[in-house]
């Protein structure tokens, strides 16, 4: 059992925040948040990760092999899926914004407020 | 018994296919698709019904691929319905239904793949309701706030419509990877995704800082789904720009169900862990729910862009519904439920009354409106018996709702709650009061242009570009375009005097957190012995306090006629200046309210 994966996910999640909230451009904004997003595929992935253990098929492995979790990489596959379809819909979004404010800084997105 | 939990899983099923087939017949007619989708929604809304109808003694559990628990151990997904759950799907339903019909006469032109996301999002939505899993939560979370965000960028040639759908889908987004890793780490503690699995394994044993920051991550997702201050700022930007049909789903049910979800992993996964700080946590969430309430009811006070005001309204009143769920006791959960039936149908209505008026006027600003409702009585009479349902007036759903909420409050020495919360009411009555009289009856002054200040001037010039563009004014307005609101009204005023409806949700909230019988139900299919509940009476106070706010609703609404400032024009300007639209400004209020509330979580749970 090591923190390192835990503290590396936290620190992704923590940058990927970082990049939001500065980002001037919504490409960028769109990728910082695919990088907050990596730190859950970590936080999943070291959850089940068990040492010398291999990949959970066990077409090929003897059934009482030690084997690493197949839930939690049924979640991150899960989870790629959502990333997807949000980061293709905020892409579209930036090239609309791009065509009706000009601008794909968001400092410059300036039509709803107060 | 034995065979109503094969309904379960048909009730998400049906809108899927609908959405698939809309989206996947895209060249027929918009007619047909709307068949489709009115067709499916119906049918998916009656088996919710039948659901809630069985789910009256007891859970109706249904495994997927009948992967059974073994031995009292989950390995499969559930679905797990019981009367709270199924009741709010329904009221999704009927909701999605309102919506669907109102939409066939109100766009002029609209595609197929509306009417697809449509779907998608209520399949989301019923089966986030259901489900009896964590991680499906996570996945129907995602996937109606997926379909939430297309659904609110809709219009996508305007300015407005992008910006929101910007905001509202980084906002949540973050938020639901906070969920994810929340979900990972109870994962990581427990081996299990089911919600009574994962209750089991936290039984018995207090809450560590691990269990307490899963707490933390889940519930402030779910918060953020709500609404709940400092992670609002999404709302007001998306429900201002996504068209009237949208922003009756998710004013009426999408941000509720965040409180739901909230509610669920409370009193399952976390019922046991938390039992032992119970009244800590109590202040920590009480405090979130009041916060909310008064921020956004003094800024729904000082908007004049009408759907603006009605999404800072909706967050107000998710202040309300907040503080029942974080008072932890059964009465006050049934009484967030009541609440949130009750300003579901007439948030929808006056959202869909808003969206009558854009049609006929192509206009939402208050004061461009001014008495030009004079030819929608009907409608007018629609927006002030809402202005007064909002306000919590005797008799009405919200009513019943907020004196099982006060009751609670009291006997958790909660003495000053409902004082507070009667303000709010009142002033979120207030602002639809008011913009009834000026937009039906043409009362007050015209547009204070001498005496408008900078940011005001900025947000009438954006009110003016924001939704409607596109909107052309239409010289009549169809006939359903009314009923529709005039009926989910109707339903709003009446649900609360239903006989035994109040009763029966006081027992569907006590079946709801009775933690013990509803992981006996999941895991060993033990039929639940529930304790008889004790039915509350309206007390003498609660007349008063109802009395009061829809005084204080009439009596601020004629101040805001005459003169339109509450507040000192500072505390407006800093309220206001926090709605920057700026997504990175949103981010960065989310991360200090995560710091801010983890702070208090962990010092009150693990503490």
């Amino acid at each position: 059992m090591t923190f390192l994966p835990y503290a590396v996910a936290a620190w992704l999640f923590v940058v990927g925040l970082y990049g939001i909230v500065t980002s001037r451009h919504l490409v960028h904004l769109a990728v910082c948040l695919t990088v907050v997003q990596s730190s859950t595929y970590l936080i999943l992935l070291s959850t089940g990760y068990v040492r010398h253990g291999s990949a959970p098929i066990y077409a090929d492995i003897p059934p009482v092999a030690t084997a690493v979790d197949p839930v939690v990489q049924a979640l991150t596959l899960t989870d790629i899926v959502v990333e997807s379809t949000i980061t293709a819909l905020l892409l579209a979004l930036a090239v609309q914004a791009m065509k009706r404010f000009g601008s794909v800084d968001p400092t410059f997105l300036r039509q709803l407020r107060g | 018994m034995t065979t109503v939990q094969h309904l379960a899983p048909l009730a998400v099923v049906i809108p899927l296919l609908a959405a698939c087939v809309i989206a996947g017949l895209s060249f027929l007619p918009r007619r047909l698709h709307e068949l489709v989708a009115v067709g499916a929604a119906i049918a998916s809304t009656t088996l919710c019904a039948v659901l809630l109808a069985h789910a009256n003694d007891g859970l109706i559990v249904y495994w997927l691929g009948h992967w059974e628990p073994h031995h009292g151990v989950a390995l499969g997904i559930s679905l797990t319905v019981d009367q709270l759950g199924a009741g709010i799907a329904t009221l999704t339903g009927v909701l999605v239904i309102a919506s669907l019909v109102y939409s066939t006469r109100y766009y002029d032109e609209i595609d197929g793949p509306y009417f697809a996301l449509v779907m998608t999002f209520m399949a989301g939505m019923v089966a986030f309701s259901l489900t009896g899993d964590l991680f499906d939560m996570f996945v129907f979370f995602e996937l109606m706030s997926v379909a939430a965000f297309a659904l609110t960028a809709v219009m996508i040639e305007e300015r407005g419509p992008i910006q929101g759908a910007i905001n509202f889908a980084v906002t949540n987004s973050v938020a639901g990877f906070g969920l994810l890793v929340g979900i990972a780490l109870l994962y990581g503690r427990t081996g299990a995704l089911n919600l009574a699995q994962i209750g089991l394994s936290l039984d018995h044993h207090p809450a560590d800082a691990l269990v307490a920051v899963a707490l933390l991550l889940v519930v402030a997702a779910f918060l953020t789904k709500a609404a709940a201050v400092p992670f609002h700022f999404w709302l007001a930007d998306a429900h201002a720009v996504a068209p009237a049909p949208v922003s009756i789903l998710f004013s009426g049910v999408m941000v509720e169900l965040g409180v739901f979800g909230a509610a669920r992993v409370l009193s399952t996964a976390f019922a046991q862990p938390i039992e032992p700080s119970l009244h800590d946590l109590r202040m920590v969430l009480v405090a979130v729910g009041v916060v909310t309430a008064v921020v956004a009811a003094l800024s729904c006070f000082q908007q004049r862009h009408l759907k603006r005001l009605l999404a800072f309204s909706t967050i107000s009143h998710m202040g309300i519904v907040i503080c029942g769920v974080a008072l932890l006791a059964d009465r006050a959960l049934a009484g967030a439920a009541s609440y949130a039936l009750g300003h579901g149908l007439a948030k929808g209505a006056l959202f869909l009354g808003t969206g009558t008026l854009l049609h006929r006027c192509g206009a939402i600003d208050e004061f461009q409106l001014r008495g030009r409702g004079r030819d929608l009585p009907l409608l007018g009479l629609v927006f002030v018996v809402g202005a007064l349902v909002l306000a919590s007036a005797p008799l009405a759903t919200t009513f019943f709702g907020k004196s099982l909420v006060e009751d609670a409050a009291l006997s958790a020495d909660y003495a000053w709650l409902p004082a507070v919360l009667a303000l709010c009411s009142a002033l979120t009555g207030a602002a639809v009061l008011r913009a009834s009289a000026r937009i039906f009856l043409g009362w007050g002054g015209d547009d204070p242009q001498e005496t408008r200040t900078e940011s005001e001037e900025r947000s009438q010039e954006a009110s003016s570009r924001e939704e409607g563009a596109d909107m052309k004014p239409h010289a009549t307005t169809p006939a359903l375009l009314v009923a529709v609101p005039a009926v989910l009204m109707l339903a709003a005023v009446l649900a609360g005097l239903v006989p035994d409806l109040v009763p029966s949700i006081e027992r569907a909230a006590a079946h709801f957190r009775d933690h013990a019988s509803y992981a006996g139900a999941v895991l060993s299919g033990r039929a639940p012995h529930f304790p008889p509940v004790a039915e509350a009476h309206v007390s003498g106070t609660a007349w008063i306090y109802a009395a009061a706010s829809t005084a204080g609703a009439l009596l601020l609404a004629g101040f805001g006629l005459r003169d339109r400032q509450v507040l000192p024009v500072t505390v407006a300007d800093v309220l206001r200046a926090a709605h920057s639209g700026h997504v990175g400004d949103y981010i960065a209020w989310w991360t200090f309210g995560m710091a801010l509330l983890g702070g208090f979580v962990l010092w009150a749970v693990a503490g």
